[in-house]
């Protein structure tokens, strides 16, 4: 029986009238990626922000390994096991890029800064970026800093990773290396939670994808029955428009 | 040549000398007194700015906080920036005195009412600079772990500070021309001595001009400075 790392119960978030989470509860198990899919405004973003509390959620919980996640409490901890990579990287701009990825470790865990920076050039290794180390981030491509972002995320060595349409700021070009790079995450059997427009990487790699629209999970399933044979209309609608 | 009573250093008239010549001596001759007078007035307005920056930079960070700290510094930006810095300086110097029941120092009270005038200045610059960082800033330090403080501290406020360089430059030069108004609690600074030396030469067309000169070479000096630090501190080689 793999374990639940993330329990997702009913859950609703508002802005002012707006209902953009209607309800939605979703259970993710360790080693998991899970590909969210749907059209814009459909809240697969504020879905994602509400996991580690960067939106707080109207109503409904989330648990992260059977613990409920609250604000007043356990905000930072649970945090710093849901490492997060943005649509526009958000690099610190003022920080070379091994300070980028060392930040963190050093001020949360209070990690020492050679042992920090070690693990740092081990990630951007990875990552294909060893050179790249002491430069700022406006001296990298789109590309690059997305890689970055995610070596910054993984210095935390989290549990679940986020990544909120990590290729839609880049360039063609630039989108293979970024997904090659989560593609090996997801070979290593990390538990990850991508929000794409990326239909081959969520058939290659998904275990399962959920389509969203108007704030609740519309369908779900394994990437080859879903992608194949959606059975709500509104999924083919949105399939057929994207595919 | 007659010794006409006053301080010879300044030169003299001559017997002919008409009112009219541009007297270059007299600057040469009353500069030493003057620089000390501007050496004053450098002190006080450095350390003014600094401490205007901390009170500037908890104002501004207050402004921005809720709870009643955030009420706190909207008041003390409203009524500093409401109230001439002459008035200030005449409550903390006359006024604060009759109240704690002991004098302070003129050199304190004008550092005193300087910073508290700068730091409402500053807390607005402040503000500004801390909201003109964008949001995802904010995200993706939270996002790993980063508590409040961490993120101001290490994310929020070093992309600000470079970001308000300019305004505060031009808050610590607005800060050099405004502490002349320090000259009325008999403070020597730069224009309370050529006030002085005015009063015993009788030329206030050279003093007022030198004066004004030493109060470019001040300005400009910190304008280049801020220049040279703005290149310095943006990122790439
Ligand atoms: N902070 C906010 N304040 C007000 N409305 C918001 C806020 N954040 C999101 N919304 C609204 O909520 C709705 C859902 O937004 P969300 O970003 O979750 O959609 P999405 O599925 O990620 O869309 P996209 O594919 O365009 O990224 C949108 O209508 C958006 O305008
Ligand atoms: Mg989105």
């Amino acid at each position: 029986m793999p374990n639940t790392i993330v329990e997702v119960l009913n859950l609703h978030k508002s802005f002012d009238k707006l209902k953009v989470l209607q309800g939605v509860s979703l259970q993710i198990v360790q080693g998991e990626v899970v590909v969210i899919i749907g059209p814009s405004g459909s809240g697969k973003s504020t879905l994602l922000r509400c996991l580690n509390y960067l939106e707080e959620p109207t109503s409904g919980q989330v648990h992260f390994k059977g613990e409920l996640v609250d604000p007043k409490s356990n905000l930072s901890e649970i945090r710093q096991e849901m490492g997060m990579v943005f649509q526009n990287f958000n690099l610190f701009p003022h920080l070379k890029v091994i300070d980028n990825i060392t930040l963190a470790p050093c001020l949360v865990r209070s990690t020492e800064k050679p042992l920090a920076e070690e693990r740092a050039l081990e990630l951007l290794k990875q990552v294909g970026l060893q050179d790249k180390a002491y430069n700022y981030p406006e001296e990298l491509s789109g590309g690059q800093r997305q890689r970055v972002a995610i070596a910054r995320a993984l210095a935390m060595d989290p549990e679940v990773l986020l990544f909120d349409e990590p290729t839609s700021a880049l360039d063609p070009e630039m989108i293979g290396e970024v997904l090659e790079v989560m593609k090996k995450l997801a070979l290593e059997g990390r538990t990850m939670i991508v929000v794409t427009h990326e239909m081959g990487f969520a058939k290659e790699v998904g275990d399962r994808v959920i389509f969203m629209d108007e704030g609740v999970i519309m369908e779900e399933g394994h990437p080859n029955e879903l992608f194949s044979n959606p059975k709500q209309k509104r999924t083919q609608a949105f399939l057929s428009k994207i595919l | 040549m007659r010794n006409k009573g006053y301080a010879p250093i300044f030169g003299e008239f001559g017997e002919g000398e008409t009112i009219l010549e541009f007297r270059w001596d007299l600057i040469w001759s009353s500069l030493p007194m003057l620089l000390q007078g501007a050496k004053l007035t450098v002190q006080l307005t450095s350390i003014a700015v600094f401490f205007g920056i901390i009170l500037g930079t908890l104002t501004g960070i207050a402004r921005l906080s809720k709870g009643p700290f955030r009420i706190l510094a909207a008041i003390y930006i409203d009524v500093i920036r409401g109230t001439p810095l002459l008035v200030q300086t005449f409550i903390v110097f006359y006024g604060l005195p009759s109240i704690i029941h002991r004098p302070i120092p003129a050199y304190v009270a004008a550092i005193l009412s300087l910073s508290i005038n700068s730091g409402a200045y500053v807390g607005e610059i402040v503000r500004s600079g801390i909201q003109s960082i964008d949001k995802g800033q904010w995200e993706a330090a939270s996002s790993l772990g980063l508590n409040n403080y961490q993120t101001m501290r290490y994310i929020i406020l070093p992309q600000a500070f470079r970001r308000i360089l300019p305004p505060l430059g031009n808050e610590f030069i607005a800060l050099l021309k405004d502490s002349s108004l320090v000259s009325v609690i008999a403070l020597e600074e730069l224009v309370r001595k050529g006030q002085i030396i005015i009063g015993r030469t009788f030329r206030p067309f050279e003093i007022w001009t030198a004066v004004a000169i030493i109060f470019f070479v001040m300005t400009f000096t910190v304008s280049r400075l801020v220049d040279y630090l703005e290149r310095r501190m943006t990122p790439h080689a």
